[in-house]
């Protein structure tokens, strides 16, 4: 599959020549495709938010590429700008950049910037208020009587109001109950669906990441150290403890298993541990 | 041994805006929290735990019932300064209760106001640093920390008021793997060994096992209150109320709807393991 983002060879040093000097991200290169769910995984100061930044153009490389549809986003300043449309970026805790006086105007606030038609506007204000759970109602309010889990909708639908081929979101989450995480969760799954995006998500629950991505990479002290299928990355849990970062717990139960002198292939998810388990106990009544 | 906290009949109604009705979040609430325990509330968004816990030094007065820390009522004005002596909190964003450009100087804001001598201040900071392992940041600016190591700063800060009670409001919610496991050791170690009482507000199943008694809130109402083990294998009644169980018990509960026959009070890998592998070896 042709590849919607390349990442080559990416170096980002902050506040060069200073005292403060800190090499952010190093040597990193990896390639995204269309309609992929990716997690993001690596503990504070990793290098995750700086990578989330380089890739719609907020911050721009020390060294090293990144190709938006084979393009070098920062070769002329029209592809920067439009990086900044097709790649959406959803930051932590987004609910605290709400400032309209209405659902509507600020979920509109993204598609205006981009010199769409008022009907297009329109559209899209509506399609992402569905997308995220808002009703019609809700759109006439001001965002801020609203409850956290869904000011943070209101955030995510004012980014896939502009429709980016690539939305990217930093741990949505964060701070919601196992109710409104789930939600918030079939959100993005849906918009992923629904327009063959790409989706990259930040976060630090890795029993989430393992349910509902293809893929994860996880960053470690500024570099890419792993990239691969979940069942590929929780392969190799000792080092992902040695890092500092969880594995599920799940994970964790099959491996005391396997101590215990029990032939299982490591799982990510209830649901594989159900179904390696049942088979497991079928297999020995027939005996 | 007796209660630190004592909620009687606890009524509270949030005041609407102009001629809006105002939202009533308490009707009749009662709850006990005994000194030197480890409580967790969970519960779902808007359910009243953080509305709760701000009762508990008076940041918010009921409308109806009272509110007694170590038998002082929370609404005699007069004994506010003690109460907030008390007990002390700690919030979910660690950016939002530091107020000094240095370590040490943030830590003694709290036992700065309460007028006791200096000397006495240099002994209480050095040893809340102490206690949350961040004595070697002493010097340092808090804005260059970590998450969790802001989060230790916060509860250093609270502890230099030498309170008998912290109420944590989420305090791991902004935080990493590594950051919330520094923090649940800092909180689990002041239990255990100073006796200080901890209230952990959390919507982390895994950190609330970690407490000795778990109480569920639900609109308002007690839902579920007990053992970690006794409320978490209650697997339906979490899932009502759009919570969870730990995985553990979660993969138990799955298992057992497959003709499995699995204890649903197993809260750690190892139990699970343990119960796991002697149903298949059956």
């Amino acid at each position: 599959m042709e590849p919607i983002l390349q990442v080559q060879n990416l170096n980002y040093i902050y506040s060069a020549g200073t005292p403060f000097e800190h090499q952010a991200l190093q040597d990193v290169s990896f390639s995204v495709s269309r309609g992929e769910f990716i997690g993001i995984i690596g503990h504070t100061g990793s290098g995750k938010s700086t990578l989330m930044q380089q890739l719609n153009g907020l911050l721009k490389p020390t060294s090293g590429t990144i190709l938006l549809d084979g393009k070098d986003i920062w070769s002329d300043k029209k592809l920067t700008r439009q990086a900044r449309f097709r790649v959406g970026l959803v930051f932590q805790y987004p609910e605290y950049q709400l400032f309209e006086e209405t659902v509507y105007k600020d979920i509109a606030f993204g598609p205006k910037n981009m010199g769409l038609s008022y009907e297009e506007i329109d559209r899209r204000v509506r399609d992402a208020a569905a997308t995220v759970g808002l009703t019609e109602q809700q759109l006439q309010v001001s965002p801020f009587d609203l409850s956290g889990g869904q000011k943070r909708r209101v955030a995510i639908a004012g980014v896939i109001a502009m429709e980016p081929e690539v939305l990217i979101l930093d741990e949505p989450t964060a701070g919601l109950d196992p109710r409104g995480r789930e939600e918030i969760l079939k959100n993005i799954e849906d918009y992923r669906r629904t327009h063959n995006a790409t989706v990259m998500m930040v976060s630090h629950s890795m029993d989430d990441v393992a349910r509902l991505t293809d893929r994860l990479l996880v960053l470690n002290g500024s570099r890419l150290v792993m990239d691969g299928s979940p069942a590929e990355v929780f392969a190799r849990s000792e080092e992902l403890i040695e890092m500092g970062l969880n594995i599920p717990q799940v994970t964790r139960v099959f491996l005391e298993l396997k101590a215990m002198g029990l032939d299982v292939e490591p799982v990510y998810t209830i649901d594989q541990a159900v179904a390696v388990l049942k088979t497991l106990r079928g297999g020995a009544a027939k005996c | 041994m007796g209660e630190i906290i004592n909620v009687e009949h606890l009524a509270y109604t949030y005041p609407g805006v102009d001629d809006t009705p105002g939202v009533a979040v308490f009707k009749d609430l009662n709850l006990r929290v005994d000194a030197g325990s480890f409580v967790a509330v969970l519960g779902g968004n808007g359910c009243g735990k953080s509305t709760l816990a701000k009762h508990f030094n008076s940041i918010l007065l009921p409308c109806g019932g009272k509110v007694w820390v170590s038998g002082m009522d929370t609404s005699d004005e007069n004994k506010l300064i003690a109460i907030r002596r008390s007990v002390g909190m700690v919030f979910q964003n660690p950016d939002n209760q530091i107020v000094a450009n240095v370590v040490e100087e943030d830590v003694a804001f709290g036992p700065e106001n309460l007028g006791i001598s200096s000397a006495e201040i240099r002994r209480r900071v050095d040893h809340a640093l102490k206690q949350v392992g961040m004595s070697k940041y002493a010097k340092h600016a808090p804005h260059l920390l970590s998450g969790g190591q802001k989060q230790r700063i916060a509860i250093a800060g609270i502890i230099a008021m030498e309170p008998k009670c912290i109420v944590l409001d989420e305090p791991t919610a902004m935080l990493d793997p590594r950051g919330r496991r520094e923090v649940m050791e800092t909180v689990t170690k002041l239990n255990r060994e100073k006796g200080i009482t901890i209230v952990l507000i959390t919507h982390h199943m895994d950190e609330a096992a970690q407490a000795q008694r778990v109480v569920v809130m639900h609109r308002g109402e007690i839902a579920a209150d007990g053992k970690p083990e006794e409320v978490f294998s209650q697997v339906e009644l979490l899932h009502r109320l759009g919570l969870a169980a730990p995985e553990s018990v979660e993969l138990c509960y799955e298992l057992n709807r497959e003709g499995f026959d699995l204890p649903l009070d197993r809260l750690n890998e190892k139990e699970c393991a343990k119960a796991l592998f002697e149903a298949i070896q059956k």
